[in-house]
C-alpha cells in the first residue's frame, strides 16, 4: 500500500516537475465575446515578446496563465481571484478595461503581489487609491485626450460635441479633453456601454449643434460601427472627427476593406505609433508583421512592452522573484528599452511620457496605418499624480 | 431649428422601431402559437446578418445578400425547429430557456469558429450611401429611410399574409386555441416549423439591415432580443398588431429620452447630476413603461382574440 502511493507520487512529480516553470505570470484580457479581437492582438504580442526573451527572465524559465475576463468586471474579478489563489502566479498583468481593472485590482494587491496594467489606466488607481505593488505601463486615461485637446487647440477648433460611452474610461476621456481644450463644447452625450451600437440619436443632436469638431473614444469594434454612421450620416465633410482609441491595427484593415476613404487623414493622439522611431520598437513592429503578417495595435505594443518591463525588474533582482521589494524598486526605475522609446516612472506608477499626433494614411504597399507627427505633449504627468500619497 | 431636430429624432426612433418590429414579429408568433419562450431568436438575427453579408461580400451585391438571406434562414430556421425545439413543447418553460440559451452558446461559438471573432463589416452599396434632403431643413441617410420602408413593407406583407392567407387563418387559429386547431385537422407539427421559419427569416433580415450600421458581431442578438421582449409584452404575447404599435412606441420613446432628457433634467438639476442621471434613467424608460402596462393591463395593449 504503502508502496503503491509513493509509486503514485514519484509519478506525479515526474509529471508535474517538467510543467513547473520558474516564474508564472498571470496575463487578464478579454478572449471571447466581440471584443476578443483586441485580446488575440494582446496575446499575439506577448507571445512574441516571450519568442524574443527565449522563454527566460534572468535565466529563469516563464510561464505565462492567459486568463478571459469575458469583457466584464465580475467575470474579470473571478479570473484574477483564480490567478491569484489556484495557479499562484507571481505577478498579474494585462487588463483591457477600466471597469474590470477596478474591481479585480484589490484581488492582487491584498495578496501582496505585483499588478501590472498593460492598458486600462482609470483615475482612482493614478490618485488617492494609488498603490506600492500596482503599475501601469500604458498611460493614465485622461493623458491621450488631453493632447488631443491642445492638438484642437493648436487646429483652431473652436467649438466642439463629444460622444463617448458611459463607463469610467469614457468618462476620463472627456474629462481629459475638456481639461486641455480652451473653446466651448457645444453639447457632450454619454452613451450606454457596451449595448448601445446604434448613434443616430446623437449624431442627430451634432447636426443641429453645428460644431467645428467632433471628439469621439470607442474602443474595440464600436470604433468602427460609430464612425461608418458618422459617415453615412453625412457629417464628415462638414465637422472633422477626432477619436482617441478608436482608429488602430484592428480596424483600419475593416475600413481598408470597405473602402471608406474619408477615414484617411483622419487625425489622433497617442503615446506611440507602429512608425515611431527607436530599435526596440522597430525590431517589435518588423517581428509582429512578419509572423502574423498585420501591423501590431498599440493593446500589443503595450503588452509586448508589459513582459519586457517585467523582464528588466527580474533581472534587477536576478531572478529573485520572491524579492518584493526589489521588484518595486526596480519597476519604479523602468530600465529598459520600451517601444515608446525613453520614458520615466511618476510617484503614482504611472509613466511620464511623449504624446503624439497621428494620422491615417496608406503605407508604401497600400496598408492603411498611421503616420507619427510630432509631440504635442512632451513629458507628460496625469493630472492624479499630485493626490497619490506615494 | 428645434422642430427639424425633433422630426430627425422621430425619424430616429421609428427606425430602431422598425428593426425591432422585424424582431418581435417572430418572437410573438413563437411565444403566442408556440408556447415557446424563444432566447435563440436573437441568434437568427447574428446569423442573418453574417449569412447574408457573407453573401453580399461574394455576390459584390447587398440586394443579392438580402434576398438569398430569407430562403437561407427559412432553412435553417425550420432545421432549428425541426431538430431541437419540437422536443421541447410539452416542457415547461423554464427547459425552454435553459434550451435556447444553450442555442445561443452554440450559435455563438459556431459563428466564431466559421468567422472569426473580429465579425463582419458589410459596405452599403454606392446608391444607398449618404443622405438626402427631405425638405424644411432636413437631411436624413438614405439607408435608414430604406430601413423604414422595408420594414412597413413586411408590416404590410405580414398582415396581408395573417389576415387575408389560408395559411395566416391557420396561425390565428393556432394562436387563439391550439387544440381546437389541432383536432380541427390542422398539422401542426408542420404549422409550427413553417411559423419558426417565418420568424427566422424576419429576425434574420433585421439582422441583415442593420448590419451595415452596425457591424455584424457575435452576440449581436442579444440585447436586441431584451428590448424584443419588452415589445411583445407592452403589445400582447401573440398579436403582430401589438408587436408593430409596441415596437414603433418603444423604439422612439427609447431614442426621444436619449436625446432630450438630458437636457430636461438639466431645467431642475445641476449640470454634473443631470449628466450622469440622463443617460442611466434613458436606458430605463422603456421599461418603467413596460411596468406601467402590466400594472395596468397584464394581457398587453392588443392580446390576440381568444387566447388566454
Amino acid at each position: 500500500m504503502l508502496k503503491k502511493l509513493l509509486g503514485t507520487a514519484a509519478v506525479a512529480t515526474l509529471l508535474a516537475s517538467p510543467a513547473a516553470a520558474d516564474i508564472k505570470i498571470g496575463f487578464v484580457t478579454t478572449l471571447t465575446t466581440p471584443v476578443a479581437v483586441i485580446g488575440k492582438d494582446m496575446r499575439d504580442a506577448v507571445e512574441l515578446a516571450m519568442e524574443h526573451i527565449g522563454g527566460k527572465m534572468s535565466g529563469e524559465d516563464v510561464e505565462i496563465v492567459y486568463a478571459d475576463d469575458e469583457f466584464n468586471s465580475q467575470k474579470g474579478k473571478q479570473a484574477t481571484e483564480r490567478l491569484v489563489l489556484r495557479d499562484d502566479v507571481d505577478i498579474v498583468a494585462g487588463y483591457i478595461w477600466s471597469n474590470v481593472l477596478l474591481a479585480s485590482a484589490p484581488v492582487v494587491l491584498n495578496a501582496n503581489k505585483i499588478l501590472i496594467s498593460a492598458n486600462a489606466g482609470p483615475s482612482p488607481l493614478a490618485g488617492a487609491q494609488c498603490n506600492a505593488n500596482f503599475f501601469n505601463i500604458a498611460w493614465q486615461n485622461d493623458q491621450t485626450p488631453m493632447a488631443l485637446g491642445e492638438l484642437l487647440n493648436q487646429q483652431g477648433v473652436k467649438s466642439l460635441y463629444l460622444v463617448a460611452p458611459n463607463y469610467a474610461a469614457g468618462q476620463n476621456m472627456v474629462a481629459g479633453v475638456e481639461r486641455t481644450f480652451k473653446g466651448k463644447v457645444v453639447g457632450k452625450d454619454m452613451t450606454v456601454w457596451p449595448s448601445q451600437r446604434d448613434w443616430s440619436a446623437e449624431l442627430s443632436k451634432v447636426k443641429a449643434a453645428k460644431p467645428d469638431g467632433v471628439f469621439t473614444f470607442y474602443p474595440g469594434p464600436a470604433g468602427p460601427a460609430f464612425i461608418k454612421q458618422y459617415q453615412q450620416a453625412g457629417l464628415e465633410g462638414d465637422v472633422p472627427l477626432y477619436s482617441v482609441y478608436t482608429l488602430d491595427s484592428i480596424s483600419l484593415p475593416l475600413f481598408q476593406k470597405a473602402g471608406m476613404e474619408t477615414v484617411l487623414g483622419t487625425k489622433m493622439t497617442q503615446f506611440w505609433a507602429p512608425d515611431l522611431d527607436n530599435a526596440a520598437n522597430k525590431k517589435f513592429v518588423g517581428d509582429f508583421r512578419k509572423k502574423y503578417g498585420r501591423y501590431p495595435s498599440f493593446y500589443a505594443a503595450q503588452s509586448y512592452d508589459s513582459i519586457m518591463y517585467i523582464k528588466s525588474a527580474v533581472e534587477a533582482v536576478s531572478g529573485d522573484i520572491g524579492n518584493i521589494d526589489g521588484m518595486r524598486a526596480a519597476l519604479e526605475k523602468a530600465d529598459f528599452d520600451s517601444i515608446r522609446g525613453d520614458f520615466t516612472m511618476g510617484n503614482n506608477h504611472f509613466p511620464i511620457q511623449n504624446f503624439y499626433e497621428r494620422t491615417v494614411v496608406k503605407d508604401a504597399d497600400g496598408n492603411w496605418t498611421t503616420a507619427v507627427g510630432r509631440a504635442v505633449l512632451t513629458n507628460h504627468q496625469d493630472p492624479y499624480a499630485s493626490q497619490c500619497k506615494m | 431649428m428645434d422642430y427639424v431636430l425633433l422630426i430627425e429624432q422621430f425619424l430616429n426612433g421609428f427606425q430602431l422601431g422598425i428593426i425591432l418590429f422585424l424582431m418581435a414579429a417572430g418572437l410573438t408568433l413563437v411565444f403566442g402559437i408556440m408556447d415557446l419562450v424563444n432566447l435563440a431568436h436573437g441568434s437568427m438575427f447574428m446569423i442573418g446578418a453574417f449569412v447574408g453579408g457573407t453573401i453580399a461580400a461574394v455576390t459584390g451585391s447587398f440586394v443579392i445578400g438580402v434576398v438569398l438571406m430569407i430562403p437561407a434562414m427559412l432553412l435553417i430556421g425550420m432545421a432549428v425547429e425541426m431538430t431541437t425545439l419540437r422536443t421541447l413543447y410539452p416542457r415547461d418553460h423554464l427547459d425552454h430557456v435553459l434550451a435556447t440559451f444553450g442555442l445561443i452558446l452554440f450559435f455563438n461559438a459556431a459563428t466564431r469558429l466559421i468567422w472569426g471573432p473580429e465579425g463582419l463589416v458589410v459596405p452599403l452599396p454606392d446608391f444607398l450611401e449618404g443622405s438626402v434632403a427631405l425638405g424644411i431643413g432636413i437631411t436624413y441617410p438614405v439607408y435608414r429611410i430604406m430601413i423604414i420602408v422595408v420594414g412597413l413593407l413586411v408590416a404590410l406583407g405580414l398582415y396581408v399574409l395573417v389576415a387575408k392567407t389560408r395559411i395566416g387563418m391557420l396561425i390565428r387559429a393556432g394562436a387563439s386555441n391550439r387544440t381546437m386547431a389541432g383536432a380541427l385537422g390542422v398539422n401542426i407539427p408542420m404549422l409550427f416549423s413553417v411559423v419558426f421559419g417565418i420568424g427566422a427569416v424576419l429576425a434574420g433580415l433585421a439582422g441583415l439591415i442593420i448590419t451595415p450600421i452596425t457591424a455584424a458581431q457575435i452576440g449581436m442578438g442579444e440585447d436586441v432580443l431584451i428590448l424584443a421582449f419588452v415589445v411583445i409584452v407592452i403589445g400582447g404575447i401573440g398579436s403582430i398588431r401589438g408587436a408593430f404599435i409596441a415596437s414603433i412606441v418603444t423604439g422612439v420613446i427609447d431614442t426621444m429620452g436619449r436625446s432630450f432628457l438630458d437636457v430636461f433634467l438639466l431645467l431642475f438639476l445641476p449640470e454634473n447630476a443631470a449628466e450622469s442621471a440622463g443617460p442611466a434613467l434613458s436606458s430605463m424608460m422603456i421599461y418603467i413603461l413596460m411596468a406601467a402596462i402590466l400594472f395596468f393591463r397584464p394581457q398587453g395593449l392588443f392580446p390576440p382574440k381568444g387566447a388566454q
